[in-house]
């Protein structure tokens, strides 16, 4: 069995599971949860607006540039065939063109240069008559006189219709220009294939919901369409673009949520001195499918982010809490070893205190004793038949006085130390001469005292006369514990990492398990009234702890005990360890500190 | 024990060795007094500093015995003035375990010798004798 001094059996507790530190634990968490959230949320969120901002304006710059390209493109072809009957109208005289056949020459030429887009070609006076045709209908001699565009057209020198059914009753529209010839106006008009025109404007599709479509003033359709929109809103359309986001381009931009939650982007640009509106619609959420990407990975990233916190700050705070535990438990037991400390400390002066006050009386009463000793060598009390008891008892209360004094002197040794001076000593040496000091009280109980020391030991720094008090001690137990049966005891010294031990083994009859805990309290002795003091092994605690150094028993009943001494070397120490370095000790070096 | 007390002055036989016994336990003082009265000393007694220097500057002593710790004046004090007053007075200064580094002191300061408290008697006379021989003759 062995008992380790300061025995640390609450160690097997795990006061980590207390609410303490469970607490300690949750708060540590929300802390760490806290902290890296935080910023991790506030940064990411202002990146993804951010990045959601410029994202958004890009695509509409994109969208915008895209339907001024095909505004420019259709702007560009009205001009072309609007340039193409200009030089038709100009290069031939009203009789030729009012000649059918030499028309319909001309708009074979016509074709050649733009294959179909014009359908037909008709001259028509200033009264509405189409005086001449070339074209897939039967319309020579037609009367346009009532219809909105001929009233239009005949104002001006060049026109542009809207798209319209007419008398074929199929869209269409028509360029025409106005020419003059014996005083009166006539046009010489041309029918733009509907489909041709129709494909500059289909050819603008992106994504899976984006088209484009050209309204009217009015909110006409002027190209075919699958406009998503509730019916009579058209004409609102053209004014709600109108409203919308002009850019410096001349493009505007809207962006619309419908009842149906839908959202939609429109992108327009009018054409035709405003007659005309191009408009490019998409759905949001296909124009921002990559944006919406993006901030679903960007999520997705946070939250993962987010759950190797979470576990990284559960793990984190769960270790950090069992070592703040550990280390509470480490100052906790190393507290109680204070406390242990001091109360050895308190005891001490406190028996250095009545070891003062005792000496006193007892001196006296000596001294009275003494007296009455002289006072028995009168004559006349010579004669008394009782003088032997008187001498007997006399010398009895000088024996025991003297006997409270070396108790007091043990206890006052006990509190003042006797000499802590620190000196370079050779251990070995030491110990040879303690064992030399108990050769002969060895001898005569009959125990064969064997020492074992390690060669060259490293010289320690440290009082002699105290560790020679340890050592005394301790051999001195030995021989007691032996009783006069004989036996044998055995010093070792070893050095044993970066300390140096000293060992004491016996073979006596061993210390019962109950005394074991106990053995290194002061006063308690196993030793009957009036032999021991009690003080020995407490002394020598004292100053082994006082060296930094440990003493351990280890007993079996029957077999012996061993006594472990550890003190730490300590190369270059030059000051003196520990609180007992008062002046006061040094004259106290010829006290032997065993009495 | 075995020497007759009779016999005990007759080891100095010039004269009887003139002692002052300083000491604030009333009893010890007066004890002791008695003994080394018996062993042919003449004692006188003080229990105090103040009491001892009083009774130095009325009578002269060949050797003072000097407990260094009493209530109204520390030891040395007592001793620094003895000195001054008589410095061919001897003195054997009385301290209890424990307190040798003041007694050391008192040598410095011109004490004899010390004893620890309690003493056997036949030591403290043997000091007393001793420091008494010591002594220069005035």
């Amino acid at each position: 069995m062995k008992i380790k001094l300061k025995n640390s059996a609450s160690m097997e507790s795990r006061p980590i599971d207390t609410p303490f530190y469970q607490s300690f634990s949750r708060r540590m968490v929300l802390i760490l949860i806290l902290v890296s959230f935080t910023p991790m949320v506030l940064v990411s969120g202002i990146i993804l607006d951010e990045f959601r901002i410029s994202y958004r304006e890009k695509i509409h710059a994109h969208l915008a540039e895209l339907v001024l390209k095909h505004k420019q493109n259709i702007d560009a072809f009205l001009d072309e065939k609007m340039g193409d009957i200009r030089f038709v109208a100009a290069s031939f005289t009203f009789e030729e063109l009012a000649d059918d056949l030499f028309l319909d020459r001309v708009l074979e030429n016509l074709r050649r240069e733009e294959s179909t887009v014009f359908e037909d070609l008709g001259v028509i006076n200033e009264q509405g008559r189409q005086l001449s045709y070339v074209g897939p209908y039967q319309l020579k001699q037609a009367v346009y006189a009532d219809a909105d565009w001929f009233q239009q057209a005949i104002k001006t020198p060049y026109y542009i219709s809207e798209v319209f059914l007419g008398l074929r009753g199929k869209p269409h529209f028509i360029v025409s220009v106005r020419g003059r010839h014996e005083g009166k106006y006539w046009l010489l008009r041309a029918t733009i294939d509907f489909d041709s025109f129709n494909s500059l404007v289909e050819n603008l599709r992106i994504g899976r919901t984006g088209f484009a479509l050209i309204l009217n003033r009015e909110g006409e359709f002027q190209t075919k369409s699958t406009f998503i929109a509730e019916n009579g809103e058209e004409k609102d359309l053209y004014q709600l673009i109108k409203r919308g986001e002009r850019r410096s381009n001349g493009v505007y931009i809207l962006e619309r949520t419908m009842d149906t939650g839908q959202e939609d982007i429109y992108v327009g640009a009018f054409l035709k001195d405003e007659d005309w509106l191009l408009i490019y619609q998409q759905d949001a959420a296909d124009a921002f499918s990559d944006l919406r990407r993006a901030q679903g990975i960007a999520i997705l990233i946070i939250l993962m982010g987010g759950l190797a916190m979470v576990v990284t700050a559960l793990i984190l705070s769960k270790k950090m809490v069992r070592q703040v535990a550990e280390l509470d438990q480490e100052k906790e037991m190393m507290n109680e070893q204070i406390i242990e400390t001091g109360k050895l400390a308190s005891v001490g002066e406190l028996a250095a205190g009545v070891a003062h006050e005792i000496n006193n009386p007892v001196a006296i009463m000596v001294e009275e004793a003494g007296w009455i000793e002289d006072l028995l060598e009168e004559d006349d009390l010579k004669e008394s038949e009782n003088l032997s008891e008187f001498r007997r008892a006399l010398n009895q209360i000088h024996v025991q006085g003297k006997r409270c004094k070396e108790i007091t002197h043990k206890l006052l040794s006990f509190a003042r130390k006797t000499d802590s001076r620190i000196h370079e000593i050779e251990l070995n040496e030491l110990v040879e001469e303690v064992v030399g000091l108990s050769a002969q009280q060895a001898r005569y109980n009959n125990v064969e005292i064997r020492v074992h020391l390690q060669e060259q030991l490293p010289p320690m720094r440290m009082s002699p006369t105290e560790v020679q008090q340890v050592l005394l001690n301790l051999i001195n137990n030995a021989l007691y514990a032996m009783d006069g049966r004989g036996g044998v005891i055995d010093v070792y010294t070893r050095r044993k990492e970066e300390n140096v031990v000293i060992e004491v083994s016996d073979t006596g009859p061993g210390i019962p398990e109950s005394n074991l805990a106990r053995i290194f309290d002061p006063f308690f002795t196993t030793k009957p009234v009036g032999k021991g003091s009690g003080l020995g092994l407490s002394i020598c605690y004292g100053i082994i702890k006082k060296m930094d150094g440990d003493i351990d028993v280890r007993s079996v009943v029957g077999e012996g005990t061993t006594f472990t001494v550890r003190i730490p070397i300590k190369p270059d120490r030059t000051d003196t360890p520990g609180p007992r370095t008062e002046p006061e000790t040094e004259a106290e070096a010829e006290f032997s500190p065993t009495d | 024990m075995k020497e007759k007390t009779k016999e005990i002055p007759s080891s100095e036989p010039e004269r009887r060795i003139r002692l002052l016994l300083v000491d604030d336990e009333v009893e010890y003082l007066h004890v002791l007094s008695n003994r080394l009265d018996k062993r042919g000393m003449e004692v006188a007694t003080a229990n105090s500093g103040t009491l001892a220097i009083q009774t130095l500057r009325k009578q002269e002593f060949d050797v003072a015995v000097l407990d260094l710790k009493m209530e109204d004046m520390d030891g040395i004090e007592v001793l620094k003035v003895f000195k001054k007053m008589d410095p061919e007075l001897m003195v054997v200064m009385l301290t209890g375990h424990g307190s040798e580094k003041a007694a050391r002191d008192g040598i410095d300061f011109g004490a004899y010798d010390y004893l620890t408290k309690p003493c056997e008697i036949q030591e403290l006379v043997a000091k007393i004798q001793e420091a008494y021989r010591k002594r220069k003759p005035t």
